[in-house]
């Protein structure tokens, strides 16, 4: 209807392919830092510190793979970089500075037993916000709200001296146990989604005969899937990438999740060739990435626009 | 009992596992760490009560004014460039252009990355001989700094690289562009009103309280860096960079000096909440109130 009159067709279109360059820039903006570090982690040690290398990594000294030169061209450049990228990644796997798979599989221990926690006890404490009506309800929401403006930095240090009396520190506890009860962000979230949930529809089940336990258990739960899965990814990446608690919290080097042994593996070895540090850190961030791609759909639904209502 | 006590104590249970870990997780080491500011405390050997000694001494240590000063810094400097680019990008992404969908992952994407893959990243790309911003500039013939290595420039830096991580923000503006009303528009197109007259008559004002609400949000949160001046400069050049948390973290965790870190962290959480009542008071009466 706006592209009515000629003339400001024109300007329109020339208009509409000035803002689409602006967001294809942005796009380019965003994606360069990662994308950088996925170039430099495919490259080999000396083309990595080689001053003014260009933005795509060369292949020289491969075994078996002739350089970009050669006449293999496009077909042997891919080859050569594979392996070049295979031989990084498998440098860092088994290296001895850093036991990777060790790291990996610490993370995925306090990350499984995070996420399991934050979502089971958001879900059921929600439920006490959102789809109960009881006084004093919304004055203690609001002090709920009001914990997610507490800096971690304050409560960090005692919090340290409560887990060493509590003969935590050194385990993986500090990092799992308090997510089971409830994150405060994590049942925010939650209770935005069960208000937006028909309240016709617990009040026919409360008529027959149904206790909270199983209108919770029956109704509400099925019907939240998305925020759920919100939750669930929210709290992932946030376990996944934390340092700072599994820095001050565990205390040997076995116990080391990914984000720290990253820390470690850039610091102690003061020559850590790029390269390989590159390919450490685009295996600590995967899978990050593949659950949030896996999880988006979901993750647009229940945060997106619920999320922000009220 | 009265049916009314009696919700009160199915409400209460059914928020107990948050009321329980709030009690334990936060309010007890909050109440602990206050007590301990009044303390000598070194982890290792028991408190001594020492009164106001720990907030005598950070008032007259140059370090907790340096941290002090670039926290200060670093907090407002990226507070105006995030809001100002979040403003711009999610402007940009609602505009119903093609591919927008996927630009509006690709700006999400680094909110997930972990924050020490993320400063790995950034320091190889900030490197003053090989990393890619130099090889840039290069290209249009200036030579770059050693952005990180340079006390003049190192702050600079890490308040650009915090503007890579504005993707919530962008997803709360974003909302908040999409649901000014259809019809506010079509009265200003109405009464002529284009580019940026609609824009300052219309998309603005409706959409203030969210950018109040990632402001807010923005300064608490950078008031709290600690891993990319932690990991990516360790607080230098000459101290350029070191910040408040990273302070109170050697302090408690480095220097062994517990209740002191505590009083530092405590003045930490007055001025934030001196800021942020600051900025909704101004707020207030900037921000338009839909329905006032």
């Amino acid at each position: 209807m706006r592209a009515g009159a000629g003339h400001r067709g024109v300007a329109g279109s020339l208009r509409r392919a000035g803002l689409w360059a602006l967001l294809a820039a942005v796009g380019v903006l965003y994606a360069a830092p990662l994308a950088w570090m996925v170039g430099v982690s495919l490259r080999s040690a000396e083309d990595a510190a080689a001053p003014g290398g260009g933005l795509l990594p060369r292949v020289r000294g491969v075994e078996g793979v002739e350089g970009v030169e050669g006449e293999g061209g496009l077909g042997a450049y891919a080859r050569g970089v594979a392996a070049q990228g295979a031989a990084n990644y498998g440098e860092v796997w088994s290296s001895p500075l850093a036991d990777f798979p060790l790291y990996l599989k610490n993370s995925l221990v306090v990350t499984i037993l995070s996420v399991a926690g934050a979502v089971v006890s958001s879900a059921i404490v929600a439920y006490g916000f959102g789809r109960l009506r009881w006084r004093g309800r919304e004055a203690v929401f609001v002090v709920l709200l009001a914990t997610l403006m507490i800096p971690q930095a304050v409560v960090v240090a005692p919090q340290y001296v409560l887990f060493k009396w509590l003969g935590w520190i050194g385990t993986f506890a500090p990092l799992w146990a308090p997510m089971w009860f409830g994150g405060a962000f994590s049942i925010f979230l939650l209770r935005q989604y069960y208000l937006t949930i028909p309240r016709e529809l617990d009040e026919a089940a409360r008529l027959d005969g149904c206790s909270h336990a199983g209108v919770f258990w029956r109704i509400i739960l099925p019907l939240s899937g998305p925020a759920l899965a919100a939750v669930a990814v929210l709290q992932f990446a946030a376990c996944w990438n934390d340092f700072l608690g599994p820095m001050l919290f565990l205390n040997h080097q076995d116990d080391r999740t990914l984000a720290v042994g990253l820390h470690m593996y850039l610091t102690q070895h003061g020559g850590t060739p790029w390269n390989l540090v590159m390919a450490f850190s685009v295996m600590v961030v995967a899978p990050v990435v593949a659950v949030y791609v896996l999880a988006r759909r979901f993750f647009v639904e229940g945060v997106g626009t619920e999320g922000l209502r009220e | 009992m009265s049916p009314g006590a009696r919700d009160v104590l199915r409400g209460v249970a059914w928020i107990s596992p948050w009321l329980v870990g709030f009690a334990v997780f936060t309010l007890g080491p909050a109440v602990l760490s206050a007590a301990l500011s009044f303390c000598d405390y070194g982890l290792l050997d028991s408190a001594v009560w020492v009164g106001l000694d720990n907030y005598r001494e950070l008032w007259g240590d140059p370090m907790f004014r340096v941290a002090l000063r670039n926290t200060l810094v670093y907090a407002s400097a990226s507070a105006v460039l995030g809001a100002a680019v979040t403003l711009g990008v999610a402007l940009l992404l609602e505009r119903g252009l093609q591919g927008a969908a996927l630009v509006r992952a690709i700006v999400f994407l680094p909110t997930l990355v972990p924050v020490v893959s993320a400063c790995v990243c950034w320091m190889w790309l900030l490197n003053g001989r090989f990393g890619l911003v130099n090889q840039v500039l290069g290209w249009a013939g200036v030579e770059g700094p050693n952005w990180l290595g340079d006390a003049r420039w190192a702050m600079g830096s890490l308040v650009v690289m915090s503007a890579w991580t504005i993707g919530g923000p962008v997803l709360v503006l974003g909302a908040a562009i999409r649901n000014v009303p259809r019809a506010l528009y079509e009265a200003a197109d109405l009464d002529g009103a284009t580019g940026l007259r609609r824009f300052g008559a219309v998309t603005l004002p409706m959409v203030s309280p969210a950018v109040l609400f990632n402001g807010v949000m923005s300064v608490i949160w950078s008031l709290q860096v600690f891993g990319p001046p932690f990991i990516m400069t360790k607080g230098g050049p000459e101290n350029a960079t070191q910040v408040y948390a990273v302070y109170v973290y050697q302090n408690a965790f480095v220097y062994g000096r517990m209740g002191y870190a505590c009083a530092l962290a405590w003045v930490h959480v007055l001025a934030t909440l001196v800021l942020t009542l600051g900025l909704l008071w101004v707020g207030k009466r900037v921000v338009y109130a839909r329905g006032a």
